[in-house]
Formats: structure tokens, C-alpha cells, sequence
């Protein structure tokens, strides 16, 4: 396990806004006409530049607490305080500017183009024309989108993970000390929204900024929170824990269950490839001498050869009649499939390394270049480590 | 007085003309007298739609934000327009007596269901989570009004409005019941008359459809978003 990451680019993207704390204190949400409390008398803190997922069945409340921190959801009782100071005492208006919003069903303005939709609140705010224009071309890139291309679309032009990304930017816009992120994952496919996770994740190391995400899914509640709020019927806190911490030490039978009985498993989700010990694989270019791979292939974890191109990137796995010659032959006995990403959680990378039926995976860094295989073994080796081992959430996110 | 207004004309000419007949040469020779009729009824309609739309678009807004309203201001209008538009005129002219103030007050309270109504339906169609997003980012009220609810519901204002526009063209053919003069003048002074009746009724047309294209125009301007295709 390599130490989390703290090196990343912090200030650029940030502009030196820096994250908000957050408290609940006894906040308490009761809608009229109902007997129970939607939220009752929740506490907890959110430290600055963390991730707190709310989690829980549906109707647990999760949407009422996350509504009334900016306040489109008034607080009945109790207190929510953002850098010591209550929501209550804020206009709503403008303590809502301050504060980044996105939901699931984004929420895109059909009738503005990509730009305009994120340029929302820097236009309530005054900003300058040139600043916003830089603004839309920054946050457009840093959610993986192109500027050019993008830019003047409307949203019906975008695909749902495109439309997602948009939201996500324009909930940037400002540089807000604090997000509040409502399923912002929860109506995309599998693949993308592994894909968003990861981005996610990826940027939330160089903004560091103060996020509730809220979740009914535990598996994504496990890969983006720093803490977890696990949250139930009637509203109230059932346990707030880090990620490691509500795995091994589940509080109560109502937790237990709703982590599930595969949390040895579910582990997986808090250590990332490059966090684990990698096979060595034989790697061979085509046309080099097979004297000198088979030198390599005794040296290595594994005997089949995986084949590379120049850049380093597989191309698949060699065949015996490859090496039947004085130099290699691109002769594959199968396809570099599935290629596992060194960012990717190993929970995802057993998923992938099970749809595609193969016991192993060659590694790859994000320039596409071969770092290691990945190997059920490898993955069975590393359910082992004790729990009070494993790295906390998103501590554990990924480098660059 | 009214039907001092619907004196039949005497014409004497040829056998087209006689037979009551569709005589290229005599709507050639008497085009003039169809120009100010039209530009009346320009000036009738337009002024209406105008009037109409500004009333009925402040009645939406307001109804929009005070939900208890919409009944009442639906049904009102829904009257309005129930009643028999000749009948409108006749009743109005004893208050207000003849000429365009009466003609108007008619075709305005004409035109008002179809804005209300498209008005109301258009910002009631806004979708839900754009509202959400608005709001959860910081729009005031009048705000989220102005920059999202109201472009979102243009479509269905312009189509309020095109309707309104059709609906007066024809309406205000009548207004010379009023006194306020306009197409229906000639066409009703000589309504046997093929020439007569083909001029002035394409006049109409013509107009109605010229107004509708301008507006058709003005909407595909103003909502760019609804012509961008995937
Ligand atoms: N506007 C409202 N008026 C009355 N009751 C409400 C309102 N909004 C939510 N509730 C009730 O409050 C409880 C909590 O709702 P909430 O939307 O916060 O749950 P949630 O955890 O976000 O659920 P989900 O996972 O389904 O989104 C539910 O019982 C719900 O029916
Ligand atoms: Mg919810």
C-alpha cells in the first residue's frame, strides 16, 4: 500500500477558495402533516475538503438533510452551521450561490447552450464576460469535455454522461466552498457512472472541497466517502464512520444488514490497483529475439509473454508459436483484455476481471504504458489484510 | 343607423360586373378603395393582439404565483369568448358607442383565453428539475421567472399568440358593426358581389397570414434550443 497521495495541483482549479466546514446540530426536518420526523435530530460534523456520503433506504431522509443545509428545505428544530455560521441567518438566495448544487436529474436549462448553463451563477454574480468565457473553458476541461465542442450544444445534444459532467461543472462554476451532490450518478449506466466515480474522485483531490453526496447505493457510498452517514427509516443516524471502519465494525443490526454480508468483499472498494503488489509480467516487443524474452519469462510472475507496441501499451497475449522463430512473431494466442487502469478501486477491477472470464489483466498507468498484472491472486491476497489495515475512503483516491 | 351602414351599392358596367362576377378588370379599376379598409383592419388587429397579449401575459404571470387565481381568470375569459361576437359589439355600443374603443374592448376580451391559456399551460410545463436547479443555485423568484420559466415557455405563448393573431384577423371583419370600419365594411356593403367579396376576404388572408408568418419568424428567433438536434 503506497501512502495516499497529497501532492496534487491545489490552487489552479480551486482559485484559492478554500472548503467550508460543516455541522448538523440536532437538525431536525418534520413536513406538516406527517407523524414522523423526516430527519430527527441529526449531528455530525463534515471537516473541511472531505467527502460525507449520506446513505440509506429510500426515504430515510437523505434528500430532506442534504436540502437544508442551502436551505430549499426549512429547518424545523435544531441548527445547521457552514464555517460556524447558521444557515439560518443567511439569505437563502445568497447562501445558495455559495454553496454548489447538483441532482440527479441534473437539471440543464434546455434553452441555454452548455456555456450559458454554466455560466448561471457567475452571471448573478456579476462577473465579467472574458472571466466567465475562461471560467465555462476551464470547468468544460476539467470534467473531460472538450470546449470547442461543447461549448455553444445545447443540452439535448449531450449524451446523459455528457449532461452529467455539465452539471457537475456548472455546480463548479463559482468555486463553491461546499457541494451538495443528490444521486449525481444515480441515472447513468454502470460503466459510466464508474467512470464519473472516478472522475470524480480524480478532480475532488485538486479542488478539495467540502461535498455531501448523497446515495442509496452502499457500493458507491464505500468508494466516494471520506466518512459515511448511514442513515435510516424516521430519519435518524444510524452510524457515521469512515469507509474501513463501518466494513469492519458495523453498528447495530440495521447497519449490518445494509452493508451487507459480503463486506470482506466489499473492502475491495477502498484500495486501488496501484495500492497493491503487482505481477511482473514478461513483456515482449515484436521482433526482438526470443533468446533474450525467454530470459524474461523466467523472471517473471507469469510465463505467457504480453506483447507490447512502442509506446508500451498491450497489445496481447502471446501465443507458443510466436516464439517458434529467432525473433518474436505477433502470433496472440488472445486479446490484452481487460486492461485495468492503476486508478481503478479493486472492487471494479475483479468485476471487469470476471466480465471478460480472465484470471488476469495486464495494469496500465495513464499514459496507456504496461505497469504489472493483476491477478485473482493478487485480488485474493489482498482481502486478507486486516481491516485496521486498509485506507480510509477517498484518502485512498487516486494520484495525478 | 346600423343598416344605414349596409346600403347596397349600385354598379352599372358590362355583363361580369352585372352578373355579379369575378372581373379581373373592375377590381383592377376600383383597387383603391380597399386600401384604407385594410390598413383599419392592420391597425385593428394588431392593436388588439398587442393589448390582449400584455393583459393576458400579466394575468398568467400573476396567476402563476397566486395558483387560486387561475379558475377564475380562466373561466372569465372562457365567457368572454362565448359570447356571440356581433352580440358583443351591439351590447357594447350603448356605453361606449361606435368606433375603434368599442371594437377594441371586443376583440381584446377575445384574444385574452387564448394567451391566459397557453400562458398558463407553457410555464406550468417547465420541467420540475430545472426549477430545482434554478432555485438550488440561487435564482430569485423573479429571476428563475425571467431567465428559465418564461423562455421555457415560449413555444406555447407564440402558439397562444398565432392563434390570438388568426382569431382577430376574422373577429375584427365584424367590427364594422361598431362603426370601426376594416375589410368587413366592403365585403358586407356588396356581399353579392364575386369581385367584391374575393378582394377584400383575400385582403384577410393575406393578412392572417402574413401576421403568422412574422410571428412564426419571431419565435423561431427567439428559441434557437428547440431546433437543435441531437
Ligand atoms: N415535501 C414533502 N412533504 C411531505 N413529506 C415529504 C416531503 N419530501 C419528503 N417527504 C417524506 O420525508 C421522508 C424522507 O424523504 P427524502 O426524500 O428525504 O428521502 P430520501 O432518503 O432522499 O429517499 P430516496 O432515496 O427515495 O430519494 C419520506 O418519508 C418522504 O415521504
Ligand atoms: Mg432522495
Amino acid at each position: 500500500m503506497s501512502p495516499p497521495n497529497t501532492d496534487s495541483e491545489e490552487g489552479s482549479v480551486s482559485g484559492g477558495n478554500v472548503a467550508a466546514t460543516l455541522e448538523f446540530r440536532e437538525a431536525t426536518k418534520r413536513y406538516p402533516g406527517q407523524d414522523e420526523p423526516a430527519v430527527d435530530h441529526l449531528s455530525l460534523e463534515v471537516p473541511a475538503g472531505e467527502i460525507c456520503v449520506f446513505v440509506g433506504p429510500s426515504g430515510c431522509g437523505k434528500t430532506t438533510a442534504m436540502r437544508m443545509v442551502n436551505r430549499m428545505i426549512d429547518i424545523t428544530e435544531g441548527d445547521i452551521l457552514l464555517d460556524g455560521t447558521s444557515v439560518r441567518e443567511r439569505r437563502p438566495a445568497e447562501l445558495r450561490r455559495q454553496i454548489g448544487y447538483a441532482i440527479q436529474q441534473i437539471g440543464l436549462f434546455p434553452h441555454l447552450t452548455i456555456a450559458d448553463n454554466i455560466a448561471t451563477v457567475p452571471k448573478l454574480l456579476g462577473w465579467p464576460k472574458d472571466r466567465i468565457d475562461s471560467r465555462v473553458d476551464e470547468l468544460l476541461e476539467l470534467v473531460s469535455l472538450d470546449p470547442h465542442e461543447t461549448r455553444s450544444r445545447y443540452p439535448a445534444q449531450l449524451s446523459g454522461g455528457q449532461r452529467q459532467r455539465v452539471g457537475v461543472a456548472r455546480a463548479l462554476a463559482v468555486d463553491p466552498p461546499l457541494m451538495l451532490m443528490d444521486e449525481p450518478f444515480g441515472a447513468i449506466d454502470p460503466i459510466n457512472r464508474e467512470r464519473l466515480q472516478n472522475e470524480f474522485l480524480r478532480l475532488q483531490q485538486e479542488i478539495r472541497k467540502t461535498v455531501v453526496f448523497v446515495t442509496h447505493d452502499i457500493d458507491e457510498a464505500i468508494k466516494m466517502g471520506d466518512k459515511i452517514a448511514v442513515l435510516q427509516k424516521g430519519g435518524t443516524l444510524a452510524q457515521f464512520a469512515s469507509p474501513a471502519e463501518l466494513l469492519a465494525y458495523p453498528k447495530g443490526k440495521f447497519v449490518e444488514d445494509f452493508v451487507g454480508a459480503d463486506r470482506a468483499l466489499k473492502r475491495l472498494a477502498l484500495q486501488r490497483v496501484r495500492d497493491v503488489d503487482l505481477w511482473k509480467a514478461p513483456l515482449a516487443r515484436e521482433g526482438e529475439p526470443v533468446q533474450g524474452l525467454r530470459a524474461k519469462i523466467s523472471d517473471a510472475d507469469i510465463d505467457i509473454p504480453l506483447l507490447v507496441d512502442d509506446a508500451g501499451r498491450p497489445q496481447g497475449w502471446l501465443s507458443k508459436r510466436a516464439m517458434s522463430g529467432e525473433r518474436v512473431t505477433k502470433d496472440l494466442r488472445s486479446p490484452a483484455h481487460p486492461v485495468v487502469e492503476l486508478d481503478d478501486i479493486l472492487r471494479d477491477a475483479l468485476s471487469d476481471l470476471l466480465e471478460s472470464e480472465a484470471q488476469y489483466g495486464p495494469v496500465v498507468d495513464e499514459h496507456g504504458r504496461v505497469q504489472g498484472v493483476l491477478s485473482l491472486e493478487v485480488l485474493a491476497h489482498a482481502l486478507q489484510i486486516p481491516p485496521d489495515q486498509v485506507p480510509s475512503g477517498a484518502d485512498a483516491a487516486p494520484a495525478h | 343607423m346600423l343598416l344605414a351602414q349596409i346600403q347596397f351599392e349600385q354598379r352599372k358596367g358590362d355583363t361580369c360586373e352585372s352578373e355579379n362576377g369575378f372581373c379581373p378588370s373592375w377590381i383592377g379599376d376600383n383597387f383603391e378603395r380597399y386600401v384604407d379598409p385594410f390598413w383599419q383592419h392592420v391597425f385593428l388587429t394588431v392593436t388588439a393582439v398587442v393589448l390582449g397579449f400584455v393583459i393576458a401575459f400579466a394575468l398568467a404571470l400573476l396567476a402563476h404565483r397566486k395558483r387560486w387565481l387561475i379558475p377564475p381568470i380562466s373561466v372569465t375569459s372562457q365567457v368572454l369568448y362565448g359570447i356571440p361576437s356581433v352580440a358583443l359589439f351591439l351590447l357594447l355600443l350603448p356605453a361606449t358607442g361606435r368606433g375603434n374603443t368599442t371594437a377594441l374592448i371586443a376583440l381584446v376580451s377575445y384574444t385574452l383565453v387564448f394567451v391566459f391559456v397557453n400562458v398558463s399551460t407553457g410555464l406550468d410545463g417547465v420541467p420540475e428539475d430545472s426549477i430545482d436547479a434554478a432555485r438550488g443555485m440561487g435564482l430569485t423568484e423573479n429571476q428563475l421567472l425571467w431567465r428559465v420559466e418564461v423562455p421555457l415557455a415560449l413555444p406555447e405563448i407564440f402558439a397562444g399568440l398565432r392563434i390570438a393573431t388568426t382569431t382577430t384577423v376574422g373577429l375584427a371583419a365584424l367590427a364594422f358593426f361598431a362603426g370601426a370600419g376594416g375589410l368587413g365594411e366592403p365585403i358586407y356593403r356588396d356581399i353579392g358581389f364575386k369581385s367584391n367579396v374575393a378582394v377584400a376576404g383575400g385582403l384577410c388572408v393575406l393578412l392572417a397570414a402574413v401576421l403568422d408568418l412574422a410571428i412564426l419568424h419571431a419565435q423561431r428567433m427567439l428559441t434557437p434550443w428547440r431546433r437543435a438536434t441531437p
